[in-house]
């Protein structure tokens, strides 16, 4: 058995010797690894392009580190590691394989340092590594990134990875990565002619400033693109980038003032209503607007608490049950304060502008008085690229939807149910509806409940895109009076006129006259308008004489 | 309607004896018991009590106003905060020019804001400032103007109601966002402050307190009598009548809107000369005086104290700034319930106000007199 035992040996032998001895890409990894070490930065730019070009799964994360300051030398044996904070001094991880290899103190590692150019080339080599990634996401980042630094030896990488991208939109980002490094770098006029001629396609407010940059001229009358045809070139493509990105800006002020428009819709629907069916304005509108706003984070609490896989879903439950709450809140004002107070609407107004205070007191006690934090669901954040540069936030897109549903709603509810019906009597004459048979005080409550519901559902698509503060309803409150004013009440179309032309004409103004004047203007032609109609854009026609 | 038309009880001489004779005697007491009698005396009224107090008084002062367009003319002004600022601006325009070099830049032109602001000279409409009787007129001249304007418009289109009251509160959160602005020229959100001395006298020393306090309460004694002479004149009964049945007025021949106009004019430069007095006592005019909210606590004061009875507007203004200051002192977290609750309370169990609600209370006392076989004062 010895012979056996001594072949064993030599196998044993063998199989340590395999291991010991690393593969050749290893070999390279590891000799690009300790070359980052030198002094000489030509010696580390060149270890990181080799290490770019060897493309080892381990090349990204040891330049990431390197990037991040992460990557140190263990002083007892010149091993490389990736260090992360712990308690007591790094944590730390082999380079070579992203073992760990446990804790150390941090006077047991020497850091390997880096400067600003070797920043550079380590960002254009993750650029060219990371265009190879297999989520589309960071080959967007990458290509930006590469877009950014325009390297000239990220040409061939760049064309490469625009060759085998099949996602439109990265290819598209990679192509305008592609021509802004061309004319960044390339000697040739044909191909930097091109490169500007190509860049006209990419919309942006970057591209805007690397073609302008052509043509900026210095102190000396010295344009800083010497060739005239580039300049031309450039001058063509600089108008086309700006033309449609004025449309662009356009358009999204009409996106931003019918977003705008459609809050101000949801806020004063509620009021309108009960303005066309009792006669009163409710000042303590804006409250539920607050409490809706507060509704929907308590229901995301409990959803963060209870239910965290669900939270995309959160708002589907908030929206029904900010209806249910501030409804039953106005509901309960009808009852107990506000029907003691009939025919008497300057009265009404000022006992709701006391309750609208208790309210705010209520929420700031059991709230506080500070911001509450209430986060947007997944498919509410992010932005829609329509096309050439254009987008459209997601949050505002649901809320614009949510604001026409709720109209197409409660003109069906009025206009089909017997609820509606009684309602639509009342409106128009009290005391013969009452006489008809109609319980007007029931009709009130309702329709008191049924606009502090809708003001609820409000302060829901409110608490998406504002701060859900106790002072939320007062920002919005007076501009609601404005769209009911300005509408005309008793029917819901003055109310969408009112509040799209309102938040529209708020937004077309905010860029000329900024965002207060804007305001202080609004307000004036409001007063004024109504000169010509003091009722209103659309005035319910009546013989009655009024008092 | 709501109120009782009866005339003789609408202003009833006993009340209004009462109201001047008190007013007169605290102008002439609080400051002689301020300034004669030694601080270690219980009689003594500290200074900062005085400026309390002169400040309460302004504001019985644009209660006064309110209640003349409210009580007597059914026109709800949710607005009137900015007349009372307005005044106050202009008055505290006058007070800046007054500083001259003494600020912190040393400026003898422009007053601090400005050179922070970079400015190179006074604007136009500061000119004239710094004579006093020029801002006098202007206190009263700039809220009479706004108020004719605005009054114009909504008057004879025929906005009354509630869409006057909204509009009236859209001017005042209009006014409140445009001051707020530092290209205005009137400070931006921090107003104008640090003022020196009024007519020569220093606004710090206890004399000029006294005697800014004995101002207010002659200036609000004089308003009485003037409120109190035009609601007793034939105009005074045009415009109740406006207030309870607008229509009517008109059908018999009555420009409803003229009466309406000269009455909210005539309501709004009392507003500004109560901003007048209440700017050099308290050193300060900022933006939020034009707050929405605070032009409704003013008709909350006057709800409290009783509508359409002069002297209870002064009642209310005073009852209800006493109980905000001792509650903001006590209890802070109570005053907004507080005041939301006298709000529902007065509109629902208290309509006519205390002084309006006095009548029927003694009817009751007397009541409960008579059940318990004790000989009450017979109605009169």
């Amino acid at each position: 058995m010895p012979a056996l035992s001594k072949l064993f040996r030599l196998r044993a032998f063998a199989v340590l010797i395999v291991l010991l001895i690393p593969s050749a890409a290893s070999a390279e990894l590891a000799q690009d690894l300790q070359a980052l070490t030198e002094k000489s930065n030509a010696t580390k730019v060149a270890a990181v392009e080799s290490l770019a070009a060897g493309g080892h799964e381990r090349a990204v994360p040891i330049l990431q580190a390197f990037l991040a300051g992460r990557l140190f030398q263990v002083k007892e044996d010149d091993r490389m590691v990736v260090a992360e904070d712990s308690a007591g001094g790094y944590r730390i991880f082999d380079a070579m394989t992203g073992e760990a290899l446990g804790e150390v103190g941090k006077r047991k590692l020497r850091k390997v340092r880096i400067n600003n150019r070797l920043r550079q080339a380590v960002k254009a080599a993750l650029g060219a590594l990371t265009l190879g990634s297999s989520d589309p996401a960071a080959r967007i980042q990458a290509a930006d990134a590469v877009f950014r630094s325009a390297q000239s030896d990220m040409l061939g990488p760049l064309e490469a990875a625009l060759a085998r991208e099949s996602d439109l939109k990265v290819a598209s980002r990679l192509a305008r990565a592609l021509a802004a490094t061309e004319l960044a770098t390339s000697d040739d006029k044909a191909t930097r002619l091109a490169a500007i001629e190509a860049l006209a396609a990419f919309v942006d407010q970057e591209v805007r400033a690397i073609v302008s940059g052509l043509l900026i001229i210095d102190g000396e009358g010295r344009p800083a693109e010497p060739d005239s045809d580039l300049r031309a070139a450039a001058a063509e493509t600089l108008k086309t980038i700006e033309s449609k990105l004025a449309f662009n800006g356009f358009i999204e002020n009409i996106f931003q003032g019918i977003s705008l428009g459609s809050v101000l819709l949801l806020a004063a629907i509620g009021l309108a209503i009960t303005f066309g069916v009792m006669g009163v304005i409710n000042m303590a509108h804006g409250e539920m607007v607050m409490i809706g706003a507060y509704t929907t984070f308590v229901v995301q609490e409990v959803f963060r608490a209870s239910f965290p896989g669900a939270f995309d879903y959160s708002l589907l439950v908030a929206i029904p049950a900010a209806f249910l709450v501030t409804g039953l809140v106005g509901i309960g004002i009808e009852r107990g304060v506000i029907r003691f107070l009939y025919g008497r609407p300057l009265e009404t107004l000022l006992a709701t502008w006391g309750l609208s205070l208790i309210l705010q007191q209520v929420v700031r006690s059991i709230f506080g008085p500070t911001n509450r934090e209430v986060g947007n669901p997944a498919w509410m954040s992010g932005a829609w690229e329509v096309a050439g540069g254009l987008t459209l936030t997601y949050n505002r897109l649901w809320i614009i939807l949510f604001a026409l549903l709720v109209f197409a709603l409660l003109m069906a509810l009025i206009r089909f149910s017997g609820y509606g019906l009684q309602m639509r009597a009342v409106t128009q004459n009290r005391p013969m509806a009452s006489s008809m048979g109609i319980r007007t005080g029931w009709v009130d409550a309702m329709t008191f409940g049924l606009g502090s519901g809708i003001a609820g559902m409000a302060g829901v698509a409110l608490s998406q895109i504002d701060n859900v503060s106790p002072n939320l309803g007062q920002g919005y409150i007076i501009d609601s009076f404005m769209v009911v004013v300005f509408g005309g009440v008793g029917n819901l179309w003055g109310t969408l006129v009112g509040a799209f032309s309102l938040g529209l004409v708020n937004k077309f103004l905010e860029p000329y006259a900024g965002a207060v004047l804007g305001k202080i203007l609004v307000l004036v032609v409001i007063i004024l308008f109504i000169q010509k109609r003091p009722r209103g854009l659309f005035a319910l026609r009546g013989r009655a004489v009024e008092n | 309607m709501l109120l009782s038309n009866d005339h003789g009880r609408l202003l009833s001489p006993l009340g209004s004896k009462i109201t001047l004779g008190l007013l007169l005697s605290i102008a002439v007491l609080v400051p002689l018991l301020n300034l004669a009698v030694p601080p270690g005396s219980v009689f003594h009224v500290p200074t900062y009590l005085v400026s309390l107090l002169g400040k309460y008084l302004c504001f019985a002062l644009l209660a006064l106003s309110v209640d003349l367009i409210w009580g007597y003319c059914g026109i709800l002004s949710l607005g009137h905060g900015a007349f009372f600022a307005l005044g106050g601006y202009a008055m505290g325009m006058h007070l800046m020019r007054q500083i001259g070099d003494r600020g912190v830049y040393g400026n003898p032109d422009l007053p601090d804001f400005m050179v922070f602001l970079n400015w190179k000279e006074l604007p136009w409409y500061w000119y004239g400032f710094e004579s006093f009787p020029f801002a006098l007129l202007m206190v009263i001249l700039v809220p009479g103007l706004l108020a004719l304007v605005f009054g114009w418009l909504a008057f004879r289109s025929r906005v009354t109601g509630v869409y006057l009251s909204i509009i009236t509160q859209a001017m005042t959160f209009a006014l409140l966002l445009a001051f707020f602005r530092n290209d205005m020229g009137f400070g931006g959100n921090n107003g104008l402050t640090d003022f020196k001395e009024l007519l020569g006298f220093n606004l710090q020393a206890d004399g000029t307190r006294a005697g800014l306090f004995a101002a207010s309460a002659v200036m609000l004694a004089l308003a009485y009598l003037l409120c109190r002479w035009i609601v007793c004149s034939k105009v005074g009964r045009v415009l109740v009548a406006i207030r309870d049945a607008e229509s009517r007025v008109r059908f018999l021949g009555y420009r409803v809107e003229f009466y309406k106009l000269f009455v909210f004019v005539l309501s709004a430069m009392l507003a500004g000369l109560a901003g007048a007095l209440y700017v050099p006592q308290v050193g300060i005019i900022n933006p939020s005086e034009f707050s929405p909210a605070n032009s409704i606590e003013i008709v909350i004061w006057v709800a409290v104290g009783g509508r359409g009875y002069l002297h209870g507007a002064i009642l209310g203004a005073l009852l209800v700034n006493y109980a905000k200051t001792y509650l903001t002192g006590a209890a802070p977290e109570i005053w907004l319930f507080f005041l939301g609750g006298l709000f529902v309370a007065v509109t629902v169990f208290l309509p006519k106000g205390i002084i309006g609600s006095l009548p029927g209370l003694q009817g009751r006392l007397q009541s409960v007199l008579l059940r318990f076989g004790l000989p009450g004062r017979t109605a009169g």
